[in-house]
């Protein structure tokens, strides 16, 4: 048992975490539901009073109760794993996306899981912490129900399902994605 | 509990995202720079895999739990409102290095501040709910 725990606690590669989102993606068909988190965000929406406010969260949000029990159960698993399963959380970054965040003035890049230059409650009190944080948070949430899907219901399952709008909104993240990281985010790091 | 089956699959879910580094920041600035392959190697066996298993399931006529057929909803059709959209989503994306599933387990992770980035995802949500008629789709 402790050896499968060892090997567990690895970082996983990246065909394992490949083959395990599929078989996350086919159970929940199995169980007769479709593989979207961000159907969740209009779920809260909807619940927290959105339902009077406007037409688009007016749905039976009770249909989506699955889906905020497997967000749920996705906080759990990320817990179980932060606390037992992850003894060392550096990353392996290659040289020169070292080298390159080093430059922006991230200390240590790769030490933890995220830049705690980013990801910290001081930060969210400065512009950068504002813009990140904030802002991107905001344009992940309109972005993704503008394209009627996130990662896992775009790339994941509609890919999956040789879907033509799927495709054109994968293509539409890493435009986006493209954007950001080569040519805005320096500036966001200069401010 | 019939729900209970699903707070299963989100640990798997969440574990997975987690042990394969998938809610790191890094890993995500290293996808757009082309400095790794990991990223690639994920959400290409996913989608390779998913392709084959969805077709045997299509072929196969396979059945739900409930004995119902498997339905797979068409999105419909349009190339505004998923370019657009699409090209919003991946600047946020870029920017907190995380999609909504990595977002919660983050959460999990004891990241406490990515709770900012969810409401702030929420807000662009209902805003997006709000300005959607005057929207191309």
């Amino acid at each position: 048992m402790n050896q499968i725990i060892d090997i567990i606690s690895k970082p996983w590669p990246w065909y394992v975490a490949g083959i395990m989102i599929t078989v996350v993606m086919l159970t929940l068909l199995y169980f007769g539901n479709s593989f979207g988190i961000s159907s969740n965000l209009r779920t809260v929406c909807s619940i927290i009073g959105g339902k009077d406010t406007c037409n688009y969260f007016d749905f039976d949000w009770k249909g989506q109760i699955w889906n905020l029990v497997f967000m749920v159960g996705a906080i759990i698993g990320g817990g179980i794993a932060y606390t037992w399963l992850t003894p060392d959380t550096s990353i392996l970054l290659s040289e020169q996306t070292i080298a390159e965040l080093s430059e922006f003035g991230i200390k240590d890049p790769g030490k933890t899981f995220v830049p705690m230059e980013i990801f910290s409650w001081d930060t969210l009190f400065t512009l950068k912490g504002v813009i990140f944080l904030l802002m991107g948070g905001f344009l992940v949430g309109f972005g993704t129900h503008y394209a009627g899907g996130c990662t896992s219901g775009h790339a994941i399952s509609g890919l999956s399902n040789l879907q033509l709008p799927s495709l054109i909104a994968v293509a539409g993240f890493f435009i986006g994605g493209l954007i950001m990281t080569n040519l805005i985010l320096p500036y966001i790091f200069g401010l | 509990m019939k729900l209970f089956k699903y707070i299963f699959i989100g640990i798997v879910f969440g574990i997975t995202l987690t042990k394969a580094e998938i809610i790191s920041w890094y890993r995500i600035y290293e996808m757009f720079r082309f400095q790794s392959f990991h990223m690639y190697g994920v959400i290409g066996t996913a989608i390779v895999l998913g392709i084959v298993f969805v077709q045997i399931v299509k072929r196969t006529k396979m059945k739900t739990i409930d004995g119902s057929p498997i339905l797979f909803q068409p999105k419909e059709r349009s190339t505004p409102r998923y370019l657009i959209g699409g090209i919003i989503f991946g600047l946020g994306w870029a920017m907190t290095g995380a999609c909504p599933g990595p977002m919660f387990i983050l959460l999990g992770n004891g990241i406490g501040v990515i709770l900012i980035v969810i409401i702030a995802a929420v807000i662009g949500t209902f805003t997006y709910g709000m300005v959607k008629h005057k929207l191309p789709h």
